[in-house]
């Protein structure tokens, strides 16, 4: 684990930070990361981040809802004990598939739902009992922090930073995590 | 750079002079600061009414549901009334928070948290009801369909009732998981600004540590879409799936094809008028009439009155049907409802469901707060009403003149209904003084498009470069006042 310097630059305003965030970038300095108080339309572009595939897991998991709930009715209604309910075609899961439409339909978006959710947490690393890890408690106020890596070129990067506004900055020796 | 453009024609949807700072503060204050006297009478009456529930749930469960009223032609009265009226109810809540988000209203913002809080509460009270009127309650778990030792004897899959099993289930675990993402980054600012170490504890835990990082903020907004996307055909089809409750029957007044739409439009119909019920208090009582404005209670009764609407046409449009179908019984259904024993349920419905919410075509009175308030109360009376007049004017008297019969509800049903209001506004009373009731960080968002002090500055030709800060407002004050 090597230990690395960042420079942590706070900002009191969205549309300073997203300049700020462009400028970095042009001059080819590796952003670690950026907290913010509220989602800033942009910034994930601006700042190169790659768009989340957690839409498409959630029609995954809703495609496996789907199934499952196929699965259990099929098994549970036409498969394992077969009623005459009211007449209906107990012989063939698609001819009393109107029937069933309700349930499958509410087993996708819950499988989709709740599977999405987990997902996010656990991508996002967040749960009961984790310790928050922004630096500065700010940052779900009004203040917004950019986490600049910095290497032998502490004085030119502090100069950016003051050009594009940013308010306080402060050096900070950390272990390199993720 | 990123342009909070918005046409000067709309009103702004924050109004004061706000910056960033302001917002968390104002969001954050009635959860740091104590509970007034006000809030604890009320409480202490939602409290006592909610024992005076339990007490007569217990003596339900008990003793049997032969305390209640019901009879064998009356075999639902107020158990799914009530049920279906707080399910309905629940409707609005997530309509608020999925539909327009997806709709990109931008009025949602302030409003949305309060409303989902009221759908988890609402559906928690119509939860207990499927349960409570079972004859063996103990057993509710046999609805599962889990393996068993009786042959697995299974649950119907073809029957509504255990549709609405899966339905119910679905839509309450859905929005509570909705709601909490949306309450990580909120609890998170309490949790930072906590000085107090229990405080700390509690909101560090409820957050899951959430820190605010850009990748964090990108997954939050795409699950919030992918969550409205879900949310809101799950809306229509929960309390279609309730309609068909009725709906799949044989009975004159219940086997209809209209029921499906005419049920949803209702729920969405209550619901909003409870969210104007308890905003209108919620608003005054926590000083938030900056973020809950005028505006916003004028878009809910404009909402109200256009489903209003439809409910009256859906009423008009089942009585054409039964007298253009020339079927005696269907026929009958109507004319005992609108002239028999049950009348006076009728016309109540009727003049609270389809006359009042016309009011609200004058500007005047959907702006004044007053009757706002007071048209939601009439409207939510108006839809028990709706829900009481379908089963029991139907049941009491269907095809068998020989098994007609009244229904009378004992002090238990009256006992439990009043229960699960008394519940409903314990839990909404502790909400609103341990959770963050505005979603401050969406507000954040919207504040220099719809925020009245941003408008003005960007009509004036001024950039926003640098304007949400408490020091550019705090400068701005100053300037103002040496003007003066």
């Amino acid at each position: 684990m090597k230990s690395s310097k960042v420079i942590h630059a706070l900002y009191t305003d969205d549309d300073v930070l997203m300049g700020a965030v462009k400028k970095l970038r042009a001059a080819k300095h590796a952003i670690e990361e950026v907290y913010t108080p509220f989602p800033v339309h942009g910034l994930d572009k601006a700042m190169g981040l790659a768009p989340t595939r957690i839409a498409i897991t959630s029609f995954l998991y809703g495609c496996v809802g789907l199934t499952v709930a196929i699965l259990m009715m099929n098994f549970i209604m036409i498969q394992d004990w077969p009623q005459d309910i009211g007449g209906k075609p107990s012989f063939s899961y698609l001819e009393n598939m109107p029937a069933f439409v309700p349930i499958m339909f509410e087993m996708t978006v819950f499988f989709a739902a709740h599977l999405m959710v987990i997902t996010f947490y656990l991508r996002s690393r967040m749960w009961p009992f984790k310790n928050a890890e922004n630096p500065d408690p700010r940052t779900t106020d009004d203040h917004f922090l950019v986490a600049v890596s910095v290497g032998d070129n502490e004085k030119e990067l502090k100069k950016l930073l003051t050009e594009t506004g940013a308010v306080e900055m402060h050096l900070v020796e950390q272990e390199a995590s993720h | 750079m990123a342009s909070h453009y918005e046409a000067p024609i709309r009103r702004p949807l924050v109004t004061g002079e706000k910056s960033y700072h302001d917002v968390t503060v104002d969001v954050a204050r009635p959860v740091e600061g104590k509970a007034n006297k006000q809030w604890w009478i009320v409480f202490s009456i939602a409290l006592t009414a909610f024992m005076w529930g339990v007490g007569c749930i217990i003596y339900t469960i008990g003793t049997g549901v032969g305390v209640w009223g019901l009879n064998k032609t009356v075999g639902w009265a107020w158990d799914i009334t009530n049920f279906v009226w707080w399910v309905g109810i629940g409707h609005a809540g997530t309509l608020i928070s999925a539909v327009l988000l997806l709709f990109r209203q931008k009025w949602r913002m302030a409003i949305n948290r309060s409303a989902e809080a009221m759908t988890i509460f609402s559906v928690i009270q119509a939860g207990l009801f499927p349960i409570i009127h079972m004859g063996r309650p103990w057993l509710a778990y046999w609805v599962l369909p889990i393996p068993n030792q009786f042959g697995s004897l299974w649950v119907n899959f073809n029957s509504p009732l255990l549709w609405d099993v899966f339905a119910i289930s679905t839509y309450l675990s859905v929005s509570l998981v909705f709601w909490w993402t949306g309450l990580l980054p909120d609890f998170a600012m309490i949790r930072d600004r906590a000085v107090k170490p229990f405080q700390k504890k509690i909101y560090s835990l409820l957050s899951f540590g959430w820190s605010g990082r850009a990748k964090d903020w990108q997954r939050f907004e795409e699950v919030s879409l992918v969550l409205a996307g879900l949310a809101t055909p799950l809306v229509l089809s929960v309390h279609t799936i309730v309609s068909f409750d009725f709906a799949t029957s044989v009975i004159p007044g219940w086997h209809t094809t209209i029921f499906p739409p005419y049920f949803v439009a209702g729920a969405i119909f209550s619901g909003f008028a409870m969210v104007n019920t308890l905003l209108i208090i919620m608003r005054k009582v926590c000083h938030l009439e900056d973020y809950i404005t005028v505006q916003h209670i004028e878009l809910m009764n404009i909402v109200i009155m256009i489903t209003g609407s439809i409910v009256g046409v859906a009423y008009i449009t089942e009585l054409f049907i039964a007298w253009y179908s020339g079927v005696e019984y269907e026929q009958y259904a109507f004319l005992n409802r609108a002239t028999g024993p049950y009348a006076w349920a009728y016309w109540c419905m009727m003049s609270c469901n389809v006359f009042s919410p016309q009011f609200m075509w004058f500007k005047k009175l959907r702006t004044s707060i007053m009757f706002s308030f007071f048209i939601s109360i009439v409207v939510n009376i108006g839809m028990w009403f709706e829900r009481f007049v379908i089963i029991v004017t139907s049941l009491h008297r269907d095809y068998l003149p020989s098994s007609w019969t009244m229904f009378s509800p004992t002090f238990v049903d009256i006992g439990i209904f009043i229960g699960t209001i008394g519940f409903f506004f314990v839990l909404f009373l502790l909400y609103a003084r341990t959770f963050p009731v505005i979603a401050q960080a969406e507000v954040k968002t919207i504040l220099k498009s719809s925020g009245q002090r941003y408008k003005r500055l960007r009509e004036s030709g001024e950039s926003l470069v640098g304007t949400g800060s408490v020091d550019a407002v705090a400068t701005d004050l100053a300037k103002k006042k040496s003007k003066k």
